[in-house]
């Protein structure tokens, strides 16, 4: 009889750092795919970035003084090597409208985003994993048929459209939240004026200062676009939730649990719950980076000064450097957070790390 | 009626034909006992209808517009859902915008899975470098934020419906790719396709006429629960005013210009967002239903919706 090695421990975590190195060049090559789509709709982009910025007075001299400081005399691979290295540095070009970099301008307008994706995120899955789980434990019930019917209405409802509805109901009539915009305006002035910027997050920010009439304004103003991002982000959690738990409910060990008389409770939420947490979190990171993107409808209901709102009104003012800038922050964004949640993956569930 | 019900559930079908139509009628059935699906269906029936029936039902010509008439609230006699600031009833612009949300939509279903179909056959019938370097550039699209790539492209090719179709098709194929090369694997290495290769079969006929077909059922199921978000992403490119421009009825359209007296006359806003929530919603219930009819494998495993 032969026995089967003990796999050592340091070979396993070889493995795991194997895995995270690939991870990592997927990354690469996934990233360098966006930059090639980013410059080529910059490069069919029918609007000429020379004659945006010269004006249509310039001279020919100008004209071709500015080509050549933007590197459009080169050829179109060494122009993309540049466009590579310089966002790799960093930079991604100065905004058509404001002149200032693209990047410094995301700096200021991301945390915005941040705040709200993050708390919509909480607010997601503080809901929807408990709602998710209760459909699953009881199948067919009242319960279950609601936490499905609200979830296919998350699914189906126009995200701008709800916006629209809140705002009409809790700000207009109502009158219980803040409409539009992260503060209101006197709050804003003291916001730039007297309190010190550690974050960008207001509700951080306020709270870090001890300015607690400036955190219940931006409370009142973040909770009802955080409440609608929410919604979606509950809408998907719940329902994975819910399918990941039935999945769990009916293995044996469920079973041998329940017959040694184990509170039902701790056999849903400790044993079932330590297996249905790992693909749940690939989910919540999904539902995540889906909120970041998500955003761009959000924003503009509510004039929230975040990365979409940026991106859209780079659209209209044709500042393709601006829209191309926001959209590889996205992406990066979008990409990195797939891979941390696939990383977080392997880590918590051994099954993974083959 | 019963000869043809015992014609379609004979245990022994004398012809291939009778055989793939009772196995039709046999998933109806299966359809037909699931409420929600069957609403589903009903709604996106209900739509193609309007669609089709456009100039009978509605109560005004859509682009008419009446001044005096404007801003008219619901249940106004001749104007049941209202008229928008320029006097067009909403009713009949809702009910006419139904065929530029069809027409997306339809659009957006024969281009996205055709491609998607292409992509993921031949990479999962190759393999090798073709599939590698195929499913790189997939994964490359859907790690691509959906709505920002839409956007971006609109931003390229102007705005216009066309436009925003090609858009969203071209953000739409992958997960029709991914389908496609995993029940392409599965089917690649069996008896018939060998027997077919024998024969003298070439690549092109053995995915075209032996693999693409295996393929189908799950595709047909991920373009129905798919519509549900094109729609919302045509409505949401619509909204920003990327999509179809004005004055042509669509709902995403008409709920942006309904925002500006969103709160003295909400109804221009809320109407047209009632009929996206409807539609997608139908699509979503249809293709529930016509998942866990089809194809119970993944009722119970968690597949991504998007």
């Amino acid at each position: 009889m032969t026995t089967i090695p003990a796999s050592p421990r340091n070979s396993r975590a070889l493995s795991v750092l194997r895995q995270i190195a690939t991870g990592f060049m997927t990354l690469a090559l996934t990233l360098l795919g966006l930059l090639v789509i980013t410059f080529v709709i910059s490069r069919v982009v029918p609007i000429d970035p020379v004659l945006s910025i010269v004006g249509e007075r310039a001279t020919p001299a100008q004209i071709e003084a500015v080509r050549q400081s933007l590197g459009l005399d080169q050829p179109l691979w060494r122009q993309f090597l540049i466009y590579v290295g310089d966002a790799l540095q960093g930079d991604l070009g100065r905004s058509i409208r404001s002149g200032e970099e693209v990047v410094s301008e995301i700096n200021r307008y991301f945390p915005a985003t941040l705040e709200l994706a993050t708390l919509g995120t909480l607010f997601g899955t503080l809901v929807g994993v408990p709602a998710g789980v209760l459909a699953a434990t009881r199948p067919g019930s009242i319960a279950d048929q609601i936490v499905r019917l609200v979830g296919l209405m998350g699914y189906s409802m126009p995200v701008f459209w709800l916006g629209l509805i809140g705002l009409l109901v809790f700000y207009g009539k109502l009158n219980w939240v803040g409409g539009p915009g992260r503060l209101d305006p006197t709050y804003d002035m003291m916001l730039q004026f007297t309190l010190t910027t550690y974050t960008g997050a207001i509700l951080i920010d306020s709270a870090l200062n001890g300015a607690w009439d400036v955190f219940r304004n931006a409370i009142s103003h973040i909770i009802l676009p955080a409440g609608l991002l929410g919604y979606v982000s509950m809408a998907y959690i719940s329902r994975m939730t819910r399918s990941f738990m039935m999945n769990e409910l009916g293995q044996e060990y469920i079973t041998t649990a329940r017959v040694k008389g184990m509170p039902e409770w701790r056999v849903i939420w400790v044993h079932a719950m330590r297996n249905v947490m790992v693909p749940l979190i690939t989910v919540i990171a999904l539902s995540y980076a889906y909120l970041l993107e998500g955003s761009v409808l959000t924003e503009t209901i509510f004039a929230w000064p975040g990365l979409g709102l940026y991106i859209t009104n780079g659209l209209f003012a044709a500042d393709m450097p601006a829209v191309l800038g926001g959209t590889v922050v996205v992406g990066v964004a979008f990409v990195t957070l797939n891979m941390l949640s696939d990383i977080l993956y392997r880590l918590v569930d051994p099954r993974a790390r083959t | 009626m019963s000869s043809l019900r015992l014609w379609l559930t004979d245990p022994n079908p004398t012809s291939r034909r009778q055989a793939r139509l009772g196995q039709l009628w046999l998933a109806w059935l299966r359809i037909r006992r699931n409420s929600l699906a069957m609403a589903g269906l009903v709604i996106v029936a209900l739509l193609v209808l309007v669609a089709v029936f456009a100039p009978l039902l509605a109560p005004h010509d859509p682009l008419v517009q009446d001044l005096g008439r404007r801003l008219l609230p619901p249940g106004t006699p001749g104007n049941l859902l209202g008229t928008d600031d320029f006097g067009r009833d909403i009713l009949s612009r809702i009910i006419y915008g139904s065929r530029i949300t069809l027409y997306i939509i339809g659009l957006v279903a024969v281009t996205a899975p055709v491609l998607g179909l292409l992509i993921g056959t031949v990479a999962g019938y190759f393999g090798g470098w073709v599939d590698a370097v195929l499913m790189r550039l997939t994964d490359i699209f859907l790690a691509f934020p959906r709505l920002i790539l839409a956007l971006a492209l609109v931003a390229v090719l102007g705005p216009g419906i066309e436009n925003a179709v090609l858009a969203i098709a071209l953000t739409a194929w992958p997960p029709y790719a991914r389908i496609a090369r995993a029940e392409t694997l599965t089917v690649r290495n069996s008896d018939y396709i060998a027997a077919v290769r024998l024969q003298g079969a070439g690549a092109v006929r053995i995915i075209a006429g032996h693999i693409v077909p295996m393929c189908l059922s799950s595709v047909i199921i991920r373009v129905t629960l798919d519509m549900a978000g094109v729609i919302l992403i045509a409505a949401g490119l619509g909204f920003l005013g990327l999509g179809v421009q004005p004055p042509m009825p669509e709902w995403g359209l008409m709920i942006s210009s309904g925002r500006k007296f969103l709160f003295e006359q909400w109804w221009v806003a809320t109407m047209p967002g009632l009929a996206i929530f409807i539609v997608s919603l139908g699509f979503n219930l249809l293709g529930d239903g016509l998942r866990d009819v089809l194809d119970p494998r993944s009722s119970q495993s968690g597949s991504a919706p998007k």
